[in-house]
Protein backbone atom coordinates (compact mmCIF):
# COMPACT_ATOMS: atom_id res chain seq x y z
CA UNK A 1 0.00 0.00 0.00
CA UNK A 2 1.50 3.28 -0.99
CA UNK A 3 1.98 6.18 1.31
CA UNK A 4 -1.16 8.21 -0.53
CA UNK A 5 -3.63 5.66 0.07
CA UNK A 6 -2.24 4.53 3.47
CA UNK A 7 -2.79 8.51 4.48
CA UNK A 8 -5.94 8.28 2.70
CA UNK A 9 -7.79 5.36 4.32
CA UNK A 10 -6.45 6.60 7.83
CA UNK A 11 -8.22 10.18 7.72
CA UNK A 12 -10.94 8.02 6.79
CA UNK A 13 -10.69 5.60 9.73
CA UNK A 14 -10.09 8.72 11.82
CA UNK A 15 -13.20 10.49 10.51
CA UNK A 16 -15.45 7.36 11.50
CA UNK A 17 -13.93 7.36 15.19
CA UNK A 18 -14.39 10.95 15.59
CA UNK A 19 -18.11 11.02 14.31
CA UNK A 20 -18.77 7.84 16.76
CA UNK A 21 -17.28 9.81 19.37
CA UNK A 22 -19.14 13.23 18.45
CA UNK A 23 -22.63 11.38 17.38
CA UNK A 24 -22.36 9.27 20.68
CA UNK A 25 -21.75 11.98 22.88
CA UNK A 26 -24.60 13.87 21.56
CA UNK A 27 -26.85 11.05 21.71
CA UNK A 28 -25.72 10.11 24.83
CA UNK A 29 -25.80 6.63 23.97
CA UNK A 30 -23.50 3.69 24.27
CA UNK A 31 -21.33 1.12 22.72
CA UNK A 32 -18.34 3.19 21.58
CA UNK A 33 -15.84 0.53 22.18
CA UNK A 34 -17.80 -1.71 19.96
CA UNK A 35 -17.46 1.28 17.01
CA UNK A 36 -13.53 2.02 17.53
CA UNK A 37 -12.46 -1.45 17.22
CA UNK A 38 -13.86 -1.64 13.64
CA UNK A 39 -12.73 1.36 12.11
CA UNK A 40 -10.49 0.00 10.32
CA UNK A 41 -12.14 -2.78 9.25
CA UNK A 42 -15.15 -0.86 7.83
CA UNK A 43 -12.62 1.91 6.34
CA UNK A 44 -10.68 -0.71 3.84
CA UNK A 45 -14.67 -2.23 3.19
CA UNK A 46 -15.70 1.12 1.95
CA UNK A 47 -12.48 1.82 0.44
CA UNK A 48 -12.47 -0.86 -2.16
CA UNK A 49 -13.44 -3.80 -1.01
CA UNK A 50 -17.22 -3.69 -1.36
CA UNK A 51 -17.40 -3.97 -5.35
CA UNK A 52 -19.91 -2.09 -6.82
CA UNK A 53 -21.26 -0.51 -4.07
CA UNK A 54 -21.94 3.73 -4.38
CA UNK A 55 -24.56 6.31 -2.74
CA UNK A 56 -25.00 6.70 -6.57
CA UNK A 57 -26.60 3.48 -7.37
CA UNK A 58 -27.14 2.15 -4.09
CA UNK A 59 -29.83 -0.74 -5.30
CA UNK A 60 -27.17 -1.99 -8.03
CA UNK A 61 -27.92 -5.80 -8.43
CA UNK A 62 -24.10 -6.38 -8.57
CA UNK A 63 -23.34 -4.74 -5.50
CA UNK A 64 -21.41 -6.51 -2.80
CA UNK A 65 -23.66 -6.65 0.27
CA UNK A 66 -22.55 -6.39 3.24
CA UNK A 67 -24.25 -6.98 6.62
CA UNK A 68 -23.54 -5.83 10.23
CA UNK A 69 -24.35 -8.11 12.21
CA UNK A 70 -22.97 -6.27 15.48
CA UNK A 71 -25.92 -3.67 14.88
CA UNK A 72 -25.13 -1.88 18.21
CA UNK A 73 -22.09 -0.58 16.71
CA UNK A 74 -24.26 1.12 13.45
CA UNK A 75 -22.62 4.45 13.88
CA UNK A 76 -19.74 3.45 12.76
CA UNK A 77 -21.46 2.24 9.02
CA UNK A 78 -23.77 5.43 9.56
CA UNK A 79 -19.99 7.23 9.92
CA UNK A 80 -18.51 5.45 6.87
CA UNK A 81 -22.03 5.86 4.70
CA UNK A 82 -21.30 9.35 5.07
CA UNK A 83 -17.94 9.86 4.24
CA UNK A 84 -19.27 8.16 0.94
CA UNK A 85 -22.30 10.79 0.59
CA UNK A 86 -25.34 8.41 1.15
CA UNK A 87 -26.81 10.99 2.88
CA UNK A 88 -26.65 14.89 4.32
CA UNK A 89 -23.80 16.42 7.29
CA UNK A 90 -26.94 17.49 9.18
CA UNK A 91 -28.25 14.03 9.68
CA UNK A 92 -25.35 12.85 11.78
CA UNK A 93 -26.43 14.48 14.77
CA UNK A 94 -29.71 13.09 14.77
CA UNK A 95 -28.59 9.70 15.98
CA UNK A 96 -30.08 8.43 19.23
CA UNK A 97 -32.55 11.13 18.83
CA UNK A 98 -36.05 12.09 18.55
CA UNK A 99 -37.17 11.99 15.10
CA UNK A 100 -33.82 11.21 14.27
CA UNK A 101 -32.81 9.80 11.25
CA UNK A 102 -30.36 7.29 12.33
CA UNK A 103 -31.26 4.75 14.62
CA UNK A 104 -29.17 3.48 17.60
CA UNK A 105 -28.85 0.25 15.97
CA UNK A 106 -28.79 -0.52 12.48
CA UNK A 107 -31.32 0.39 10.28
CA UNK A 108 -32.14 -0.31 6.75
CA UNK A 109 -34.29 2.48 6.45
CA UNK A 110 -30.83 4.16 6.04
CA UNK A 111 -29.95 4.61 2.55
CA UNK A 112 -26.81 2.19 1.90
CA UNK A 113 -27.74 -0.39 4.72
CA UNK A 114 -28.81 -3.75 3.49
CA UNK A 115 -30.13 -5.04 6.63
CA UNK A 116 -30.98 -4.17 10.21
CA UNK A 117 -29.98 -5.91 13.06
CA UNK A 118 -29.70 -5.21 16.65
CA UNK A 119 -30.27 -8.90 18.33
CA UNK A 120 -27.19 -10.89 17.96
CA UNK A 121 -26.81 -13.84 16.04
CA UNK A 122 -29.03 -12.91 12.90
CA UNK A 123 -26.63 -11.19 10.50
CA UNK A 124 -25.01 -14.24 9.42
CA UNK A 125 -28.15 -16.67 8.77
CA UNK A 126 -29.28 -13.61 6.55
CA UNK A 127 -25.96 -13.44 4.78
CA UNK A 128 -25.75 -17.38 4.04
CA UNK A 129 -29.41 -16.59 2.38
CA UNK A 130 -28.11 -14.38 0.18
CA UNK A 131 -25.10 -16.22 -0.51
CA UNK A 132 -26.58 -19.10 -1.33
CA UNK A 133 -29.07 -17.19 -4.28
CA UNK A 134 -25.82 -15.97 -5.63
CA UNK A 135 -23.94 -19.03 -5.87
CA UNK A 136 -27.49 -20.63 -7.80
CA UNK A 137 -27.31 -17.38 -9.90
CA UNK A 138 -24.44 -17.72 -10.60
CA UNK A 139 -23.52 -13.91 -9.69
CA UNK A 140 -20.48 -12.16 -9.23
CA UNK A 141 -21.04 -10.36 -6.22
CA UNK A 142 -19.89 -11.46 -2.80
CA UNK A 143 -22.18 -11.15 0.43
CA UNK A 144 -19.69 -10.22 3.93
CA UNK A 145 -21.08 -10.11 7.60
CA UNK A 146 -19.17 -8.49 9.97
CA UNK A 147 -20.12 -10.10 13.75
CA UNK A 148 -18.78 -9.45 17.39
CA UNK A 149 -17.35 -11.82 19.47
CA UNK A 150 -20.76 -11.82 21.21
CA UNK A 151 -22.13 -13.34 17.83
CA UNK A 152 -20.07 -15.86 17.89
CA UNK A 153 -21.84 -16.83 21.12
CA UNK A 154 -24.98 -17.16 19.48
CA UNK A 155 -26.26 -20.85 18.31
CA UNK A 156 -27.83 -19.09 15.16
CA UNK A 157 -24.56 -18.01 14.31
CA UNK A 158 -23.09 -21.39 14.46
CA UNK A 159 -26.02 -22.67 12.83
CA UNK A 160 -25.61 -20.65 9.97
CA UNK A 161 -21.65 -21.11 9.94
CA UNK A 162 -22.76 -25.22 9.33
CA UNK A 163 -24.86 -24.94 6.67
CA UNK A 164 -22.15 -22.09 4.98
CA UNK A 165 -19.55 -25.24 4.80
CA UNK A 166 -22.28 -27.56 3.88
CA UNK A 167 -23.55 -25.86 0.79
CA UNK A 168 -19.80 -24.68 0.03
CA UNK A 169 -21.00 -21.26 -0.13
CA UNK A 170 -17.67 -19.50 -1.43
CA UNK A 171 -19.51 -16.17 -2.17
CA UNK A 172 -19.62 -15.63 1.63
CA UNK A 173 -17.05 -13.78 3.88
CA UNK A 174 -17.43 -13.71 7.37
CA UNK A 175 -15.90 -11.22 9.17
CA UNK A 176 -15.56 -11.41 13.17
CA UNK A 177 -14.55 -8.09 15.16
CA UNK A 178 -12.59 -9.88 17.49
CA UNK A 179 -11.96 -7.85 19.92
CA UNK A 180 -12.79 -9.77 22.96
CA UNK A 181 -14.74 -8.10 24.90
CA UNK A 182 -18.30 -8.25 25.02
CA UNK A 183 -20.79 -7.16 27.47
CA UNK A 184 -19.88 -8.39 30.85
CA UNK A 185 -16.34 -9.36 30.82
CA UNK A 186 -13.45 -10.51 27.95
CA UNK A 187 -14.66 -13.24 26.06
CA UNK A 188 -12.28 -15.70 27.21
CA UNK A 189 -13.37 -15.63 30.52
CA UNK A 190 -17.38 -16.17 29.60
CA UNK A 191 -17.25 -18.30 26.25
CA UNK A 192 -13.50 -18.73 25.10
CA UNK A 193 -14.07 -18.92 21.25
CA UNK A 194 -10.39 -19.99 20.72
CA UNK A 195 -8.82 -21.71 18.63
CA UNK A 196 -11.68 -19.76 16.66
CA UNK A 197 -9.84 -20.50 13.05
CA UNK A 198 -9.57 -24.18 13.91
CA UNK A 199 -13.14 -24.74 14.54
CA UNK A 200 -13.97 -23.07 11.34
CA UNK A 201 -11.69 -24.96 9.39
CA UNK A 202 -13.34 -28.18 10.45
CA UNK A 203 -16.99 -27.04 9.51
CA UNK A 204 -15.52 -26.51 6.16
CA UNK A 205 -14.28 -22.62 6.45
CA UNK A 206 -11.05 -20.77 5.04
CA UNK A 207 -9.96 -18.60 8.07
CA UNK A 208 -7.58 -16.40 8.73
CA UNK A 209 -6.20 -13.83 11.97
CA UNK A 210 -5.68 -10.39 10.63
CA UNK A 211 -4.41 -7.34 12.66
CA UNK A 212 -7.55 -5.39 12.35
CA UNK A 213 -6.08 -2.22 12.92
CA UNK A 214 -3.56 -2.99 9.97
CA UNK A 215 -5.05 -1.35 7.17
CA UNK A 216 -2.51 -2.96 4.75
CA UNK A 217 -2.99 -6.37 6.11
CA UNK A 218 -6.81 -5.86 6.09
CA UNK A 219 -6.72 -5.39 2.27
CA UNK A 220 -4.45 -7.99 1.71
CA UNK A 221 -6.58 -10.61 3.95
CA UNK A 222 -9.72 -9.35 1.88
CA UNK A 223 -7.69 -9.54 -1.33
CA UNK A 224 -7.06 -12.95 -0.56
CA UNK A 225 -10.08 -14.30 -0.17
CA UNK A 226 -10.86 -17.26 -3.44
CA UNK A 227 -13.79 -18.69 -4.24
CA UNK A 228 -12.31 -21.95 -3.90
CA UNK A 229 -15.58 -24.08 -2.61
CA UNK A 230 -15.41 -22.60 1.18
CA UNK A 231 -16.64 -19.43 2.81
CA UNK A 232 -13.95 -17.91 4.48
CA UNK A 233 -13.63 -16.23 7.83
CA UNK A 234 -11.23 -12.91 8.62
CA UNK A 235 -10.78 -12.90 11.75
CA UNK A 236 -9.78 -9.46 12.76
CA UNK A 237 -8.28 -8.87 15.92
CA UNK A 238 -8.91 -5.41 17.48
CA UNK A 239 -8.98 -3.50 20.27
CA UNK A 240 -12.11 -2.33 21.49
CA UNK A 241 -12.29 1.57 22.05
CA UNK A 242 -8.91 1.66 19.85
CA UNK A 243 -7.76 5.08 19.96
CA UNK A 244 -8.77 6.29 22.89
CA UNK A 245 -5.71 5.40 25.34
CA UNK A 246 -7.56 5.29 28.69
CA UNK A 247 -10.58 3.40 27.07
CA UNK A 248 -9.17 1.02 25.14
CA UNK A 249 -9.91 -3.17 25.87
CA UNK A 250 -12.43 -2.11 29.07
CA UNK A 251 -15.86 -3.41 29.09
CA UNK A 252 -17.04 0.14 29.90
CA UNK A 253 -16.30 1.05 26.32
CA UNK A 254 -19.12 -1.29 25.72
CA UNK A 255 -21.12 1.50 27.49
CA UNK A 256 -22.19 5.30 28.09
CA UNK A 257 -20.89 7.61 25.69
CA UNK A 258 -17.26 9.82 26.13
CA UNK A 259 -18.61 13.02 28.63
CA UNK A 260 -18.62 16.50 26.99
CA UNK A 261 -15.38 17.43 28.67
CA UNK A 262 -13.48 14.34 27.57
CA UNK A 263 -15.02 14.23 23.90
CA UNK A 264 -11.93 16.83 22.66
CA UNK A 265 -9.39 14.61 23.94
CA UNK A 266 -10.64 11.49 23.24
CA UNK A 267 -10.80 12.78 19.57
CA UNK A 268 -6.51 13.83 19.95
CA UNK A 269 -6.27 10.58 21.49
CA UNK A 270 -7.65 9.11 17.93
CA UNK A 271 -5.68 11.12 15.79
CA UNK A 272 -2.54 10.30 17.26
CA UNK A 273 -3.27 6.99 16.07
CA UNK A 274 -4.28 7.75 13.15
CA UNK A 275 -1.18 9.72 12.82
CA UNK A 276 0.83 6.68 14.34
CA UNK A 277 -1.15 4.67 11.08
CA UNK A 278 0.29 7.35 8.40
CA UNK A 279 3.59 6.85 9.90
CA UNK A 280 3.44 3.22 9.84
CA UNK A 281 3.84 2.54 13.09
CA UNK B 1 -54.28 -31.23 4.54
CA UNK B 2 -50.74 -31.41 4.79
CA UNK B 3 -50.52 -33.43 1.23
CA UNK B 4 -52.96 -30.67 -0.19
CA UNK B 5 -50.44 -28.19 1.01
CA UNK B 6 -47.31 -29.59 -0.50
CA UNK B 7 -49.24 -30.47 -3.90
CA UNK B 8 -50.72 -27.43 -4.84
CA UNK B 9 -47.41 -25.63 -3.81
CA UNK B 10 -45.65 -28.35 -6.73
CA UNK B 11 -48.18 -27.22 -8.95
CA UNK B 12 -47.73 -23.34 -8.19
CA UNK B 13 -44.01 -23.66 -8.03
CA UNK B 14 -44.29 -24.93 -11.61
CA UNK B 15 -44.84 -22.08 -13.22
CA UNK B 16 -42.97 -19.69 -10.42
CA UNK B 17 -39.11 -20.46 -10.24
CA UNK B 18 -38.78 -18.05 -7.57
CA UNK B 19 -40.56 -20.44 -4.65
CA UNK B 20 -38.17 -22.18 -2.80
CA UNK B 21 -38.64 -24.48 0.05
CA UNK B 22 -35.84 -23.92 3.30
CA UNK B 23 -36.55 -27.10 6.34
CA UNK B 24 -35.50 -28.00 9.29
CA UNK B 25 -35.42 -31.49 9.03
CA UNK B 26 -39.23 -32.27 9.08
CA UNK B 27 -41.19 -33.53 6.23
CA UNK B 28 -40.67 -36.66 5.69
CA UNK B 29 -43.11 -38.35 3.16
CA UNK B 30 -44.35 -35.37 2.13
CA UNK B 31 -41.64 -33.07 0.83
CA UNK B 32 -39.58 -35.28 -0.89
CA UNK B 33 -42.05 -34.48 -4.40
CA UNK B 34 -40.90 -30.78 -4.18
CA UNK B 35 -37.48 -31.90 -3.97
CA UNK B 36 -37.92 -34.64 -7.39
CA UNK B 37 -39.83 -31.87 -8.89
CA UNK B 38 -37.41 -28.94 -8.53
CA UNK B 39 -34.32 -30.09 -7.37
CA UNK B 40 -31.86 -27.15 -6.00
CA UNK B 41 -34.64 -25.37 -4.86
CA UNK B 42 -35.10 -27.46 -1.57
CA UNK B 43 -32.94 -26.96 1.45
CA UNK B 44 -32.89 -28.60 4.40
CA UNK B 45 -30.48 -26.51 6.96
CA UNK B 46 -30.79 -29.12 9.89
CA UNK B 47 -32.46 -29.29 12.98
CA UNK B 48 -31.74 -25.20 13.10
CA UNK B 49 -34.93 -23.27 12.65
CA UNK B 50 -33.35 -19.95 13.55
CA UNK B 51 -30.68 -20.50 10.77
CA UNK B 52 -34.21 -21.70 8.09
CA UNK B 53 -35.16 -18.36 9.01
CA UNK B 54 -32.47 -16.58 9.04
CA UNK B 55 -31.70 -18.21 5.10
CA UNK B 56 -34.95 -18.02 4.33
CA UNK B 57 -35.10 -13.91 4.89
CA UNK B 58 -31.51 -13.71 3.00
CA UNK B 59 -33.17 -15.63 -0.21
CA UNK B 60 -36.38 -13.55 -0.15
CA UNK B 61 -34.41 -10.12 0.22
CA UNK B 62 -32.97 -11.12 -3.52
CA UNK B 63 -35.99 -11.84 -5.19
CA UNK B 64 -36.98 -15.26 -4.04
CA UNK B 65 -40.15 -16.65 -2.44
CA UNK B 66 -39.29 -18.84 0.20
CA UNK B 67 -41.94 -21.75 2.56
CA UNK B 68 -40.40 -22.12 5.62
CA UNK B 69 -41.90 -25.89 6.70
CA UNK B 70 -41.83 -27.61 10.01
CA UNK B 71 -44.29 -29.16 12.69
CA UNK B 72 -46.30 -27.43 15.65
CA UNK B 73 -44.36 -24.56 17.23
CA UNK B 74 -40.38 -25.38 15.60
CA UNK B 75 -40.79 -22.68 12.87
CA UNK B 76 -42.57 -20.15 14.55
CA UNK B 77 -41.92 -20.25 18.42
CA UNK B 78 -38.23 -21.69 17.96
CA UNK B 79 -37.11 -18.88 15.84
CA UNK B 80 -39.31 -16.13 16.85
CA UNK B 81 -37.01 -13.51 16.80
CA UNK B 82 -36.03 -14.49 13.41
CA UNK B 83 -39.55 -14.03 12.44
CA UNK B 84 -40.37 -10.62 14.30
CA UNK B 85 -36.55 -8.53 13.53
CA UNK B 86 -35.67 -10.04 10.17
CA UNK B 87 -39.15 -11.42 8.35
CA UNK B 88 -41.33 -9.17 9.56
CA UNK B 89 -39.46 -6.39 10.09
CA UNK B 90 -38.20 -6.11 6.17
CA UNK B 91 -41.13 -7.58 5.00
CA UNK B 92 -39.95 -10.30 3.35
CA UNK B 93 -41.08 -12.38 0.72
CA UNK B 94 -41.31 -15.43 4.00
CA UNK B 95 -44.11 -18.22 4.34
CA UNK B 96 -44.21 -19.66 7.52
CA UNK B 97 -45.52 -23.27 7.27
CA UNK B 98 -46.41 -25.24 10.58
CA UNK B 99 -48.57 -28.71 9.97
CA UNK B 100 -50.14 -29.67 12.91
CA UNK B 101 -52.00 -26.30 13.90
CA UNK B 102 -53.70 -27.40 18.04
CA UNK B 103 -53.71 -30.92 19.27
CA UNK B 104 -53.42 -32.45 15.89
CA UNK B 105 -50.44 -34.18 17.26
CA UNK B 106 -52.44 -35.00 20.55
CA UNK B 107 -50.26 -37.98 22.02
CA UNK B 108 -46.68 -36.67 21.07
CA UNK B 109 -47.45 -33.98 24.13
CA UNK B 110 -47.36 -29.97 24.69
CA UNK B 111 -43.81 -29.91 22.63
CA UNK B 112 -45.93 -30.56 19.74
CA UNK B 113 -48.95 -28.91 20.62
CA UNK B 114 -48.88 -25.61 18.73
CA UNK B 115 -51.72 -23.97 21.26
CA UNK B 116 -50.20 -19.97 21.17
CA UNK B 117 -48.98 -19.34 17.63
CA UNK B 118 -52.35 -17.25 16.36
CA UNK B 119 -52.36 -14.87 19.33
CA UNK B 120 -47.99 -15.10 19.08
CA UNK B 121 -47.81 -14.60 15.25
CA UNK B 122 -50.37 -11.92 14.82
CA UNK B 123 -48.68 -9.52 17.23
CA UNK B 124 -46.06 -9.38 14.81
CA UNK B 125 -46.46 -6.02 12.31
CA UNK B 126 -46.60 -6.71 8.37
CA UNK B 127 -47.87 -10.61 8.96
CA UNK B 128 -50.69 -12.78 7.35
CA UNK B 129 -52.43 -15.22 9.58
CA UNK B 130 -54.44 -18.01 7.59
CA UNK B 131 -56.21 -21.11 9.37
CA UNK B 132 -57.31 -23.28 6.64
CA UNK B 133 -60.46 -25.24 7.91
CA UNK B 134 -60.31 -28.33 5.45
CA UNK B 135 -58.89 -29.33 1.94
CA UNK B 136 -60.78 -26.78 -0.22
CA UNK B 137 -59.53 -24.23 1.98
CA UNK B 138 -55.86 -25.51 2.10
CA UNK B 139 -55.29 -25.46 -1.79
CA UNK B 140 -56.87 -22.06 -1.96
CA UNK B 141 -54.92 -20.59 0.88
CA UNK B 142 -51.51 -21.50 -0.86
CA UNK B 143 -52.59 -19.69 -3.87
CA UNK B 144 -53.41 -16.72 -1.83
CA UNK B 145 -50.08 -17.08 0.44
CA UNK B 146 -47.95 -17.01 -2.77
CA UNK B 147 -49.66 -14.51 -4.56
CA UNK B 148 -49.60 -12.13 -1.39
CA UNK B 149 -46.46 -9.48 -1.29
CA UNK B 150 -44.62 -10.25 2.23
CA UNK B 151 -45.21 -12.56 4.97
CA UNK B 152 -47.17 -15.09 5.88
CA UNK B 153 -48.24 -17.67 8.47
CA UNK B 154 -50.23 -20.39 7.25
CA UNK B 155 -51.60 -22.89 10.46
CA UNK B 156 -52.27 -26.21 8.65
CA UNK B 157 -53.89 -29.13 10.31
CA UNK B 158 -52.31 -32.57 9.77
CA UNK B 159 -54.24 -35.49 7.76
CA UNK B 160 -57.79 -36.61 7.29
CA UNK B 161 -59.65 -33.58 8.31
CA UNK B 162 -63.07 -34.08 7.07
CA UNK B 163 -64.89 -31.64 4.13
CA UNK B 164 -66.46 -28.52 6.04
CA UNK B 165 -67.36 -26.34 2.92
CA UNK B 166 -69.89 -28.08 0.29
CA UNK B 167 -68.80 -26.54 -2.74
CA UNK B 168 -66.67 -24.35 -3.94
CA UNK B 169 -65.20 -21.47 -2.52
CA UNK B 170 -63.91 -17.72 -2.60
CA UNK B 171 -61.24 -17.81 -0.60
CA UNK B 172 -59.81 -14.29 -0.30
CA UNK B 173 -57.34 -12.66 2.46
CA UNK B 174 -59.31 -11.10 4.79
CA UNK B 175 -62.68 -12.35 4.04
CA UNK B 176 -64.83 -15.04 5.86
CA UNK B 177 -66.19 -17.63 4.24
CA UNK B 178 -70.26 -18.68 5.06
CA UNK B 179 -70.63 -22.20 5.83
CA UNK B 180 -74.36 -21.81 6.66
CA UNK B 181 -77.09 -18.82 6.73
CA UNK B 182 -78.60 -18.52 10.07
CA UNK B 183 -80.22 -15.98 12.05
CA UNK B 184 -80.21 -16.99 15.63
CA UNK B 185 -76.72 -17.56 16.33
CA UNK B 186 -73.16 -16.55 14.48
CA UNK B 187 -70.37 -19.50 15.40
CA UNK B 188 -67.36 -18.37 14.12
CA UNK B 189 -64.39 -20.87 13.96
CA UNK B 190 -61.21 -21.49 12.46
CA UNK B 191 -59.44 -24.70 11.15
CA UNK B 192 -60.52 -27.77 11.56
CA UNK B 193 -62.33 -27.77 14.63
CA UNK B 194 -64.87 -26.04 12.29
CA UNK B 195 -66.40 -29.66 11.04
CA UNK B 196 -67.13 -30.60 15.09
CA UNK B 197 -69.22 -27.00 15.23
CA UNK B 198 -70.22 -28.18 11.58
CA UNK B 199 -72.03 -31.32 13.60
CA UNK B 200 -73.30 -29.28 16.37
CA UNK B 201 -74.94 -26.49 14.32
CA UNK B 202 -76.53 -29.24 12.13
CA UNK B 203 -78.05 -30.47 15.57
CA UNK B 204 -79.27 -27.01 16.79
CA UNK B 205 -80.88 -26.97 13.51
CA UNK B 206 -82.71 -29.87 13.93
CA UNK B 207 -83.93 -28.31 17.21
CA UNK B 208 -84.85 -25.11 14.95
CA UNK B 209 -81.79 -22.99 16.11
CA UNK B 210 -80.59 -21.36 12.96
CA UNK B 211 -76.65 -20.78 12.96
CA UNK B 212 -74.69 -18.55 10.88
CA UNK B 213 -71.46 -20.59 10.50
CA UNK B 214 -68.81 -18.78 9.29
CA UNK B 215 -65.29 -20.15 8.48
CA UNK B 216 -62.43 -17.41 9.58
CA UNK B 217 -59.76 -18.42 7.78
CA UNK B 218 -57.97 -15.54 8.09
CA UNK B 219 -57.05 -13.96 11.17
CA UNK B 220 -55.07 -11.13 9.96
CA UNK B 221 -56.30 -9.24 8.64
CA UNK B 222 -59.99 -10.20 10.17
CA UNK B 223 -63.20 -9.62 8.57
CA UNK B 224 -64.29 -6.91 10.30
CA UNK B 225 -67.39 -6.76 8.27
CA UNK B 226 -68.34 -9.96 8.91
CA UNK B 227 -68.29 -9.39 12.44
CA UNK B 228 -70.12 -6.06 13.05
CA UNK B 229 -72.58 -7.46 10.68
CA UNK B 230 -73.42 -10.75 12.47
CA UNK B 231 -73.28 -8.54 15.77
CA UNK B 232 -75.59 -5.72 14.39
CA UNK B 233 -78.33 -8.73 12.78
CA UNK B 234 -77.85 -11.73 15.13
CA UNK B 235 -77.07 -10.45 17.90
CA UNK B 236 -75.08 -13.35 19.20
CA UNK B 237 -71.73 -14.56 18.47
CA UNK B 238 -69.64 -17.34 19.70
CA UNK B 239 -66.20 -18.69 18.43
CA UNK B 240 -64.77 -21.54 18.28
CA UNK B 241 -60.82 -22.01 18.00
CA UNK B 242 -58.25 -24.94 19.17
CA UNK B 243 -56.15 -22.43 20.75
CA UNK B 244 -55.52 -21.10 24.28
CA UNK B 245 -58.35 -18.66 25.04
CA UNK B 246 -56.14 -15.84 24.80
CA UNK B 247 -54.95 -14.32 21.71
CA UNK B 248 -56.55 -16.27 19.51
CA UNK B 249 -59.93 -16.24 17.06
CA UNK B 250 -62.03 -14.95 20.04
CA UNK B 251 -59.85 -12.41 21.17
CA UNK B 252 -59.50 -11.28 17.86
CA UNK B 253 -63.24 -11.22 17.57
CA UNK B 254 -63.62 -9.07 20.74
CA UNK B 255 -61.56 -6.88 19.66
CA UNK B 256 -63.47 -6.00 16.64
CA UNK B 257 -66.76 -5.77 18.76
CA UNK B 258 -65.07 -3.42 21.31
CA UNK B 259 -63.53 -0.94 18.80
CA UNK B 260 -66.93 -0.98 16.67
CA UNK B 261 -68.97 -0.52 19.85
CA UNK B 262 -70.75 -3.41 19.03
CA UNK B 263 -73.19 -4.78 21.96
CA UNK B 264 -73.99 -8.63 21.42
CA UNK B 265 -74.29 -11.79 23.18
CA UNK B 266 -70.71 -12.96 22.76
CA UNK B 267 -68.72 -15.99 24.25
CA UNK B 268 -65.29 -17.51 23.23
CA UNK B 269 -64.67 -21.32 23.33
CA UNK B 270 -61.33 -22.14 23.25
CA UNK B 271 -58.57 -24.65 25.39
CA UNK B 272 -58.27 -23.48 28.48
CA UNK B 273 -55.28 -21.40 29.63
CA UNK B 274 -53.52 -24.82 30.47
CA UNK B 275 -50.72 -26.80 29.01
CA UNK B 276 -52.57 -29.43 27.49
CA UNK B 277 -50.89 -32.15 29.18
CA UNK B 278 -53.76 -35.32 29.00
CA UNK B 279 -52.46 -38.10 26.72
CA UNK B 280 -54.55 -38.51 23.91
CA UNK B 281 -55.64 -38.09 20.41
CA UNK B 282 -57.04 -35.17 18.85
CA UNK B 283 -60.77 -35.61 19.02
CA UNK B 284 -59.95 -37.16 22.57
CA UNK B 285 -58.65 -34.22 23.85
CA UNK B 286 -60.94 -31.67 22.66
CA UNK B 287 -63.28 -33.13 24.35
CA UNK B 288 -61.21 -33.06 27.25
CA UNK B 289 -60.74 -29.15 27.24
CA UNK B 290 -64.36 -28.33 27.04
CA UNK B 291 -63.96 -28.71 22.73
CA UNK B 292 -65.96 -31.75 21.83
CA UNK B 293 -69.24 -31.17 19.58
CA UNK B 294 -71.52 -31.69 22.77
CA UNK B 295 -69.53 -28.41 24.49
CA UNK B 296 -70.25 -26.52 21.31
CA UNK B 297 -73.78 -27.92 21.15
CA UNK B 298 -74.61 -26.94 25.01
CA UNK B 299 -72.94 -23.64 24.86
CA UNK B 300 -74.79 -21.95 21.61
CA UNK B 301 -77.83 -23.69 22.65
CA UNK B 302 -77.83 -21.77 26.08
CA UNK B 303 -76.78 -18.52 24.60
CA UNK B 304 -80.35 -18.22 22.36
CA UNK B 305 -82.84 -20.18 24.63
CA UNK B 306 -80.85 -18.10 27.57
CA UNK B 307 -81.10 -21.76 29.62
Amino acid sequence: MDKTRRNELADFAFNVRRNCIRMTNHGQSGHVGSMLSMAEIITVLYNGVLKNVSAEDPKNPNRDRFILSKGHAGCAVYAALYEKGYFPEDWLMTYYCDNGKLMGHISHHVPGVEFSTGSLGHGLPVAVGMALNAKLKNNSHKVYCMMSDGDMNEGSTWEAIMFAGQHKLDKLVGIVDYNRVQALGHSENIADLEPLDEKLKLWGWDACYVDGHDLEALEDAFNAVEENGKPTMIICRTIKARGIPWLEDTVKSHYGFIPDDKVEEAIAGCLAFCEQTKKGE
Amino acid sequence: MRTVFNKTLIEIAKNDPRIHMILADIGYGEIEAFDEAFPGRLYNVGVAEQNMTGVACGMAMEGNICITYSIANFPTLRCLEQIRNDVCYHNQNVKIVIIGGGVSYGPLGVSHHSTEDIAIMRALPNIVVVVPCDNLEAEAATHAMIEHQGPVYYRCGYKNESDIHDGPIDFKIGKAIPVTEGKDIAIFFTGPIGYDAKIAAKKLEAEGISVRLVSMHSIKPIDKEEIVNSAKNIGKILTVEEHNLSGGLGSAVAEVLADECCVCKFKRMALPDVNVSKVGSQQWLREQYGLGVEDIYNTAKAMVTGK
